[in-house]
């Protein structure tokens, strides 16, 4: 049984303690929507998920084991994408996420799964242009189509809906939906509505250093 | 392997779409040599004298020009993140891009150099030397330059901090690098130049992966 979960997380940025005492687990099939105003540490849990940041106090652990016993192990078990599109603007929708699908181990030639990303989002048209030339929400559904270049049972999305419009929310719902039928997992920050089958929420400002604090008292 | 070969292609790939790059360092390389026989006059012993030295020092500035952006453009477009949490270890990936850096700036130094050495009147018992020296010296800079763009993501003016950080360290390729040069012009045995400049690039090859992975994973924070 695969699982994925933190216990008594702190988060540090700057001088500034983020959150504390935060714990979450997840099984497979099952999703978890980080909710909370702005600053309240969404990005930076995501970040600790996905090992770019070291928790200040805490563990986080795959199968019981801590994701920082082999790094490079737990990279390969999910999808993060973050605010920045991380795609260069003079290379091809295609030869961006080729690169993508290198990287991740994907054969040199298999480009089926390039394309299938690129229907699911419905955006098969744009595969030879320059991501320079593309809008805000096109940029935004070539990053996302990276979820479809290999399979990864865990995925993290820092507010995926960001300049999507309701077609591609729409798909977004889809894919989450298929993938926790699969099995796969689903973290994700949002302000607007994702819709999904009983998701589970986190409410990140209960874990506010502040609030901790007068618990305390 | 697959890690390193895809950011390679990758690297390369950018560097022939966007062109400039490699394109303003040979000039920049040119027109600093150029300016030494302006500067200094005419004279042809003085200018085969300092040759070596000129053409050494110009290549390790024009090198530096492009050090800062080595690892900026995918820092500011979130590629550097995923590359850290990509299955592919941080330290292929810094030693990929390192190797894309030299084969875009260090190779077309080299490849310049003997038209620079002409037009500075060194002997024609140098050239080989010349570039046989910057060829085992030039990565070595791309080495020891990486670990700086890796230190410098994140500051204001990093690329001014990059030149302090990264020029004194330079120096030892610069020393070993002319003196081999001016070994080979004076008829002088030149192995032993040689084999401190490989000694340096193995021991840069050795190190500056660790260091540089090291510093990007700080810069993540």
């Amino acid at each position: 049984m695969k699982n994925f979960s933190g216990k008594n997380l702190a988060c540090i940025r700057g001088e500034r303690g983020v959150f504390d005492n935060l714990s979450f687990a997840l099984e497979p099939g099952e999703m978890l929507i980080l909710s909370g105003p702005n600053g309240s540490g969404k990005s930076s849990l995501l970040r600790l998920m996905a090992g770019l940041l070291m928790p200040a106090k805490g563990a986080l652990e795959w199968n019981s084991i801590n994701i920082y016993e082999d790094p490079e192990n737990h990279y390969s078990r999910f999808h993060y994408i973050g605010h920045p599109a991380a795609l260069k603007p003079t290379l091809s929708v295609v030869e961006n996420l080729k690169f993508w699908a290198n990287i991740r181990g994907v054969p040199k030639r298999d480009g089926e799964q390039i394309a299938n990303g690129l229907a699911a989002w419905g955006i098969s048209g744009l595969a030879n242009i320059p991501v320079q030339h593309l809008s805000a929400g096109q940029t935004k559904r070539v990053a996302l189509a990276r979820l479809l270049i290999t399979f990864a049972p865990l995925w993290l999305l820092d507010e995926p809906a960001t300049s999507l419009d309701t077609q591609a929310v729409a798909v977004l719902e889809n894919l989450i939906a298929h993938h926790r039928q699969a099995g796969g997992m689903v973290v994700l920050s949002t302000h607007s509505d994702i819709k999904a089958e009983n998701p589970a929420e986190l409410d990140l400002s209960r874990f506010s250093s502040a609030a901790n604090l007068a618990e305390a008292l | 392997m697959h890690g390193f070969s895809a950011l390679l292609a990758r690297d390369l790939r950018l560097a022939i779409r966007q062109g400039m790059d490699s394109g303003m360092v040979v000039m920049f390389f040119v027109i600093a040599v150029t300016l030494f026989p302006l500067g200094i006059g005419p004279e042809p012993n003085i200018l085969a004298r300092i040759s070596p030295g000129v053409i050494w020092v110009a290549a390790l500035l024009s090198s530096m020009l492009s050090l800062e952006r080595l690892f900026l453009n995918d820092f500011e477009d979130g590629s550097l993140e995923l590359i850290v949490i990509s299955p592919v270890v941080l330290e292929i990936s810094v030693l990929a891009k390192v190797t894309a850096h030299w084969l875009t700036t260090g190779l077309p130094l080299i490849v310049v150099s003997p038209v620079l050495a002409i037009f500075l009147n060194l002997e024609s018992s140098g050239f080989a030397i010349l570039v046989a020296s910057l060829a085992l010296g030039t990565p070595t800079l791309s080495l020891i330059g990486g670990v700086g763009a890796a230190l410098v993501l994140g500051a204001r003016r990093g690329g001014v901090l990059l030149s302090l950080l990264i020029l004194p360290l330079f120096i030892p390729v610069l020393i070993f690098g002319v003196s081999a040069v001016d070994a080979a012009v004076g008829g002088y045995p030149l192995q032993s130049q040689f084999m401190v400049l490989a000694g340096l690039f193995v021991l840069a090859l050795a190190l500056c992966p660790w260091a540089t992975a090291a510093a990007i994973r700080q810069a993540m924070a």
